[in-house]
């Protein structure tokens, strides 16, 4: 297997989906290049970053805004007493 | 990752009329919508209205949706689609389907080649510690087109599958894929140029034809 090969299975190998005779080729590729080594573990530490990178809070002001005009629309939708038509 | 029991029952007392039930989903969402709104948009204030008008539009539209699906995946279907609208009247086009939007299979003829290639000097574990680099991801992110940024969110971060993905975008699977490649390789030599070690940088032996 070439470089240029492997380039087109990153996907499948990093996401564990690659079929097991290829996973073969690919690993013994891997075991005598050492850029394409250091590539796929750059593209996991990447997808890590941004699987584990802090979330955006919600700005309190809006948050409160947000649930207070939710909560009335569930209301008007929901009225005591039964279902909307 | 998602409770989907704890969803499926919350979204069935919603839709009977409880109150607490459909803001208990929105406790367990709303970052989540939020933060995908604001790397889709750029900006806190069109952010918030993504966020609104996802969690309005799941409200309405709750009864017609089935239980056993995943609440997770449709609403973050929600809040891509209301993202792109605000993304779209920005440009001042008319809003259009995804549909309408979707290209063509791509080729897999251009790929980005790895250019850069080092060890990053820190983990993942220990970047993650500092300040900076929420910002160095988003500017990363920022820089990506569109169309590769929306894919790798979705599956990358978010946690959909490529079907999820390829659902939620109107895309076939095979072209979730490409973007999906194209996102990580552009992603990875874009960080790499800043979080790796350039003493250690390796230059791609010339391999046999």
């Amino acid at each position: 297997m070439k470089c240029e090969e492997l380039l087109l299975m990153l996907n499948e190998y990093v996401d564990g989906t690659v079929d097991p005779a290829i996973c073969d080729e690919f690993e013994k590729h891997l075991a005598g290049c050492n850029p394409c080594q250091v590539v796929v573990d750059n593209i996991r530490k990447t997808i890590t970053l941004y699987k584990d990178g802090k979330p955006y809070d919600l700005p309190i002001e809006f948050r409160e805004r947000l649930h207070g005009f939710l909560r009335n629309r569930f209301k008007q939708a929901h009225p005591p007493g039964g279902k909307q038509p | 990752m998602t409770d989907t029991a704890v969803d499926r029952e919350l979204v069935h007392r919603a839709k009977a009329g409880e109150l607490a039930a459909f803001e208990e989903l929105v406790n367990r969402y709303e970052t989540r919508v939020y933060t995908l709104a604001r790397r889709i948009v750029g900006q806190e204030q069109d952010a918030e209205d993504v966020t609104q008008q996802t969690f309005l539009s799941a409200m309405e539209h709750l009864d017609g949706f089935r239980e056993e699906a995943s609440f997770h995946t449709w609403l973050m279907r929600i809040a891509t689609h209301a993202a792109l609208k605000v993304i779209r009247k920005r440009r001042g086009l008319r809003t259009v389907s995804l549909e309408e939007m979707t290209e063509p299979e791509e080729g897999q003829e251009s790929l980005p080649h790895p250019e850069f290639i080092a060890d990053w000097r820190q983990s993942p574990e220990e970047l993650v510690q500092r300040r900076e680099i929420q910002r160095l991801l988003d500017e990363t992110l920022a820089q990506l087109d569109e169309k590769h940024r929306l894919v790798f969110l979705l599956r990358d971060v978010e946690g959909m599958t490529v079907q999820e993905t390829a659902t939620a975008l109107e895309l076939s699977e095979a072209n979730v894929k490409v973007r999906l490649l194209r996102a990580r390789l552009q992603l990875r030599e874009l960080l790499t140029r800043e979080l790796g070690d350039p003493a250690r940088r390796l230059v791609r032996p010339a391999h046999p034809v």
